[in-house]
C-alpha cells in the first residue's frame, strides 16, 4: 500500500519545521553593533559592566536599538554605522583601559530564535572579508633560549653550593660544564640531578679536564615546546585583543602552528605588524643622555662622544622613537617575562595619559633594588625586535618603585594604549613567522556570496523548470523535495554553526545538482514499471524501492570522496567537503523519505488511478 | 515527454573497440599534455603570492608593472582579468622578504603609484605549507581510490571494481589534460572539485552495475554482452537527464559563480561530461574483458534474494 504510517508523516512534517525554524535566522540581515569585553582575565562582564556602557552611552546623548550581556560580553545594537563608531570612540574613552571595544556585526535574528539556539550560519572570511594568518611557531629557539637559562641557573647552584668548576658553556642544546677533579663533579653530578631532573646527564674527558654534560630529556623538551606554543596562543591572544576585533580566532594548528583569523579587519599591515613581532621588552637604566638638565647623567658631551663613536663599556647606543640618542646600560632591570600588566589611563593631573604597570615579584625585587639608588636617573623601556632595539620611553625616576607603578607624560590615551601594548606585547616564548596569509577584501567578500547565492538559486530554478516539464506532477513532488533538502541542509549547517566559505555554497550547489540524481532514478524506474504493464499503486511502490538500492550505492561512493577531503583538506576545501558530506545525507533523507511521503499522500489514497502524471511514457510495440 | 523512444537494445559492447581506442587516444593525448607542458599550479601547491587588485578606472598595466618592479621583483607578472579594471599580480616566492613582508610592500608601492587602488584579494603561502598540501592532495586522492574500490568490491566484485577505477582514473587524467593543455590554473578548489567527480562518476557506474546484476538475475537466458547492452540502454535516459541536470547547475555556477568558482567549475563540467562516457563506455567494456559473467555474481545474488523475498514475486 503507497501509504505511509502516521508516525512517518509527523517525521516529515516536524523535520519541515525544524528546517524552518533554523533556516530563518539566515534570512535577517545585519545591523552595526559594538561589542565591549574584558581586556584581562580578572575583570568580568557582568550586571554592573551593561549598567556603565549603557550609562556612558545615555550620557554622550547617542541612541541604540539594544543592549544585552552573553558569555564574550556586552553587545550594543545601532541603527546605523555612524552612531556605531560614535558608540565605540565614546567607549573606548570611559572603559578603554580595562576593556576591549570592538566593531561588529549582530544578526537581527528575533530572541525568541535565539532562545532556541536558531542562529545564522557563520560566515567565512571570503564572504565576510579579512584576514586569515597561519604562523610557524620556531621551536628551535624556544628549546635553545630555555637551555639558555639553564646556564644561568647551574652557575648559581654550583656557587651556592660552594662547588669548584672551571667553566659552564652551551653548544646548541647541550650544557657543558667542566671540572678539575672527579670528586667535585660527582658532587655537581648529584646536585644537579636532583635540582634539575629533566636533563640527562652523562660524563666524558679525563684527568684535570672533565666534564659534565646536560641535555633535557625528550619528555622534558615536548613541555617546553608545548609551553611555547602555549604562551604564545595566549600572547596572540591578547595583542589580538588590542586591535578590537569582534569574532577572532586563535588556535592551535598541527603542534608547532598557529592558525589566526580575524574577521573584518581590512589593515592588515598593522595586523601583521602586530602578529609578527617577535619583541622582547626590557627595561634598563640610562647611564647618559643630552636633553633633559634637571635629571642625573644629563651629559651633553659624552652622548656627543657616542655618536661619534666612543662608546663605554657596559654601555650602547640606543635611539628613542623620537630619535633622541641614548647611552644605555647594557645590564637589565628587568624583562617581558616579569611584566604583569601595563595598562593606560588618563594622568590624574589633568591633561595627558599615564601607564598603570604591574610586576611579578622577581621584577619587583630588582625595580626596588635599583630605583632606590636610581632617584632622579631615567630609566630605558627598550623593545628589542628581530635583533633591533629602540626605546619605546625613557622616564625619570621620581621615587623608590617596587610591583606597582605608572609611567607618566603620554599625551593622550592613544598613546599611552599603544605603548602599553607594545609593552604587553613583548613577551613570546618563541619567535613566530606567518608563513600562509589570504586576504580578502569586504567588497569582494559581499560579491562572493552574491555569485555563490545567485548560482544556486539560477541553478536550482532551471532544475526546477525542467523537471517539472519532464515529469509532471512527479517533477513538481521532486522539486519539493529538491528545496526541502536545501531548507534541511541549511538547517542542519546552521544548527552546526558550522563556517560557510565560497567553496561550501559551491557544495549546496552542487548538493542539488547530485540529490537530483536520486529524484531522475526514482521517476524513471516508475516509468519502466509502468511501461512494463504495472498498475500505478505498483509501479509507485516498486519503482521507489528498486531505486532505493541504486541510490544507496551510489551515495556511499560519494561519501568516500567527501571523508577524504575532510580528512586532508584544509581551510575552505574543509568547508566544502563538510557541506558535501552533509548534502548526501540529507539528499538520501529528501529523496527517498520525503518525495514518498508526497506522493503517498497525492496518490496513495485514491481507490482507483488510471494514470500517473509523470509524463508522457513510450511503449514499443 | 519522452525523449528516449528506444525499441531495440543497443548494441554498446559492439562499439567497444572504437569507444576504447577514443578512450585511448584521447588518455594517450592526456598524458603527452601532462608530461610536455605539466600543470600550471597555483600558489597552493608552489608557495608564493597572488593579489587581486581593482580601480575605480580603467588599471595601467604598465605603472602598476613599474610600481611592482620597483620592490626588485623581476618575476613577477601582472595582468588584467575579468575587466579591465581588475588585475591579477603575481609574485614569487622571495628568500629575503618574508610572505608578510613581501605582500605588504607590493601594496604600499601600488597605493604611492596610485592611491585609488583596492586590494581585493591577497593570497601568500610559505613553499613548505605548499608542499604539504600538494602531498596531502595526493594522498586524499589514493584513499579516495582505495576506499570507493574496496566498497565496489564488497559490494559486487573485484572485476566492478578494477573496472570502475579505470573508468575513474581515465576520468581524472583526462580532466588533468585539459588543465595542462589550457595551462589553465591548478589550485585547491580543483582538486576538490576533482575529488568530487571521483565520488560523482563512480555514481554513474554503480547505476549501470546494479543494472547489470538485476539484468544477470532477470534475463537468464541472454549472455553477457546482451546482459550489459540491456542495462546501459534501460539506464541511458536516466543517465542523460541526471547528467544534464547537474550540468545545468554546475553551468549556472559557471556563470554566475565568479572568478573563484571558475576553475572550479570548469573541472566539475569535463568531469561529468567524461564520467558519463566512462562509466558507459569505458567500465562496461573494462569489465567484460576481465571476464564478469553470472557466475561471479550468483553468490551475491543469492544473497540478494534473502533478505528481500519479495523481489521475486514482483519480477
Amino acid at each position: 500500500m503507497n501509504r505511509y504510517p502516521s508516525w512517518k508523516y509527523i517525521l516529515i512534517a516536524a523535520s519541515v519545521i525544524i528546517g524552518l525554524l533554523y533556516t530563518i535566522p539566515n534570512l535577517f540581515g545585519e545591523s552595526p553593533a559594538v561589542q565591549i569585553s574584558p581586556a584581562r582575565a580578572s575583570l568580568k562582564a557582568d550586571q554592573a559592566l551593561l549598567g556603565k556602557v549603557e550609562a556612558a552611552l545615555e550620557l554622550a546623548g547617542i541612541p541604540f536599538d539594544g543592549i544585552y550581556l552573553d558569555d564574550s560580553g556586552v553587545k550594543v545594537r545601532f541603527s546605523n554605522p555612524e552612531q556605531q563608531l560614535k558608540a565605540k570612540d565614546r567607549l573606548i574613552e570611559n572603559l578603554g583601559q580595562d576593556y576591549t571595544i570592538a566593531l561588529n556585526l549582530l544578526s537581527q535574528t528575533p530572541d525568541w530564535l535565539l532562545a532556541i539556539g536558531a542562529k545564522p550560519m557563520y560566515l567565512g572570511l571570503d564572504l565576510r572579508g579579512g584576514v586569515h594568518f597561519l604562523l610557524q611557531v620556531d621551536m628551535q629557539a624556544a628549546l635553545t633560549k630555555s637551555v639558555e637559562s639553564t646556564v644561568g641557573d647551574f652557575r648559581t647552584a654550583l656557587r651556592t653550593d660552594k662547588i669548584n668548576y672551571t667553566g659552564v658553556s652551551r653548544e646548541n642544546l647541550e650544557v657543558e660544564v667542566s671540572f678539575e677533579n672527579e670528586a667535585e663533579r660527582e658532587k655537581a653530578r648529584r646536585l644537579l640531578a636532583t635540582t634539575y631532573p629533566d636533563l640527562t646527564y652523562t660524563t666524558s674527558g679525563s684527568g684535570t679536564d672533565l666534564k659534565l654534560k646536560a641535555v633535557p630529556s625528550e619528555q622534558a623538551k615536548k613541555q617546553i615546546e608545548e609551553f611555547a606554543l602555549k604562551q604564545n596562543l595566549l600572547t596572540l591572544h591578547n595583542r589580538i585583543n588590542e586591535l578590537g576585533v569582534a569574532e577572532p580566532i586563535v588556535q592551535q594548528q598541527g603542534f608547532d602552528r598557529i592558525v589566526v583569523q580575524l574577521p573584518g579587519v581590512q589593515d592588515t599591515a598593522k595586523a601583521k605588524e602586530i602578529l609578527g613581532r617577535t619583541a622582547a621588552l626590557e627595561v634598563r637604566m640610562v647611564t647618559a643622555h643630552g636633553t633633559r638638565s634637571d635629571a642625573r647623567d644629563f651629559d651633553p658631551k659624552k652622548t656627543e662622544d657616542a655618536l661619534k663613536g666612543i662608546i663605554p663599556a657596559g654601555s650602547e647606543l640606543l635611539y628613542s622613537r623620537i630619535g633622541e640618542p641614548l647611552l644605555v646600560s647594557k645590564s637589565v632591570v628587568f624583562s617581558g617575562e616579569n611584566l604583569v600588566s601595563a595598562s593606560p589611563k588618563p594622568s590624574q593631573q589633568g591633561s595627558g595619559a599615564e601607564i598603570a604597570v604591574s610586576l611579578d615579584s622577581k621584577g619587583a625585587g630588582s625595580m626596588k633594588l635599583t630605583t632606590r639608588e636610581g632617584i632622579n636617573r631615567r630609566m630605558a623601556v627598550i623593545l628589542v625586535e628581530k635583533g633591533k632595539k629602540e626605546v619605546l620611553t625613557a622616564p625619570t625616576i621620581q621615587a623608590e618603585l617596587s610591583s606597582q607603578f605608572v609611567i607618566t607624560g603620554m599625551a593622550n590615551l592613544q598613546e599611552a594604549n599603544d605603548l602599553a601594548l607594545l609593552m604587553r606585547a613583548g613577551a613570546l616564548a618563541a619567535p613566530m613567522e606567518i608563513i600562509e596569509e589570504r586576504t580578502v577584501g569586504p567588497s569582494m567578500g559581499e560579491e562572493n556570496i552574491k555569485s555563490g547565492v545567485n548560482s544556486t538559486l539560477w541553478g536550482f530554478a532551471a532544475i526546477a523548470v525542467m523537471m517539472m516539464l519532464y515529469y509532471m506532477l512527479f517533477g513538481v513532488v521532486s522539486v519539493t523535495a529538491l528545496a526541502i533538502n536545501l531548507l534541511l541542509l541549511v538547517a542542519l549547517l546552521s544548527m552546526l554553526q558550522a563556517t560557510l566559505t565560497l567553496p561550501g555554497l559551491a557544495a549546496i550547489a552542487l548538493a542539488l545538482g547530485m540529490a537530483i540524481d536520486a529524484n531522475v532514478l526514482i521517476n524513471e524506474r516508475i516509468r519502466e514499471e509502468l511501461r512494463d504493464g504495472n498498475t500505478p499503486q505498483a509501479s509507485i511502490r516498486i519503482g521507489y524501492e528498486k531505486a532505493f538500492g541504486t541510490i544507496m550505492d551510489s551515495n556511499i561512493t560519494t561519501l568516500i570522496a567527501g571523508a577524504a577531503l575532510f580528512m586532508f583538506g584544509t581551510g575552505p576545501i574543509k568547508g566544502f567537503a563538510v557541506v558535501h558530506v552533509l548534502g548526501i545525507l540529507t539528499s538520501m533523507f529528501s529523496a527517498v523519505t520525503i518525495s514518498r511521503g508526497i506522493v503517498n499522500l497525492i496518490y496513495g489514497y485514491r481507490r482507483k488511478i488510471d494514470k500517473l502524471s509523470i509524463g508522457q511514457i513510450y511503449k514499443a510495440d | 515527454m519522452e525523449f528516449f523512444r528506444i525499441k531495440k537494445d543497443i548494441p554498446f559492447m559492439s562499439y567497444g573497440r572504437l569507444t576504447t581506442t577514443i578512450s585511448l587516444v584521447t588518455f594517450i593525448l592526456a598524458v603527452f599534455f601532462l608530461g610536455t607542458r605539466g600543470l600550471n599550479y597555483g600558489v597552493d601547491f608552489t608557495g608564493g603570492t597572488v593579489m587581486e587588485v581593482s580601480y575605480p578606472h580603467a588599471a595601467d598595466i604598465e605603472s602598476i608593472r613599474k610600481a611592482v618592479d620597483s620592490v626588485d621583483l623581476k618575476d613577477a607578472t601582472v595582468q588584467n582579468f575579468g575587466t579591465s579594471q581588475d588585475v591579477l599580480i603575481r609574485l614569487p616566492i622571495k628568500k629575503e622578504l618574508s610572505i608578510a613582508q613581501l605582500s605588504e610592500e607590493v601594496t604600499t608601492a601600488l597605493k604611492s603609484a596610485d592611491s585609488q587602488v583596492e586590494i581585493r584579494r591577497v593570497e601568500s603561502v610559505g613553499s613548505q605549507v605548499g608542499d604539504e598540501l600538494f602531498e596531502n592532495g595526493a594522498l586524499a586522492l589514493l584513499i579516495v581510490l582505495v576506499g570507493i574500490a574496496g566498497y565496489l568490491a564488497m559490494r559486487f566484485e573485484w572485476r566492478f571494481a578494477i573496472s570502475a577505477i579505470i573508468a575513474n582514473m581515465h576520468d581524472v587524467v583526462i580532466i588533468l589534460g585539459f588543465f595542462a593543455f589550457f595551462q589553465w590554473e591548478f589550485s585547491l578548489t580543483v582538486l576538490a572539485a576533482i575529488l568530487a567527480v571521483l565520488g560523482y562518476s563512480v555514481n554513474e557506474s554503480v547505476v549501470v552495475f546494479d543494472r547489470v546484476r538485476e539484468n544477470f538475475r532477470k534475463m537468464r537466458k541472454a549472455d553477457t554482452v546482451e546482459v550489459i547492452d540491456n542495462a546501459i540502454t534501460r539506464t541511458l535516459s536516466r543517465t542523460v537527464i541526471t547528467h544534464t541536470l547537474t550540468l545545468t547547475m554546475v553551468g549556472s555556477m559557471l556563470f554566475f559563480g565568479g572568478e573563484v568558482l571558475h576553475y572550479f567549475s570548469l573541472a566539475l563540467t569535463i568531469g561529468i561530461l567524461f564520467g558519463i562516457y566512462s562509466s558507459v563506455l569505458v567500465a562496461c567494456p573494462v569489465a567484460l574483458l576481465l571476464g564478469v559473467s553470472r557466475a561471479n555474481l550468483i553468490g551475491d545474488a543469492g544473497n540478494k534474494k534473502n533478505e528481500s523475498g519479495e523481489e521475486e514475486i514482483i519480477v
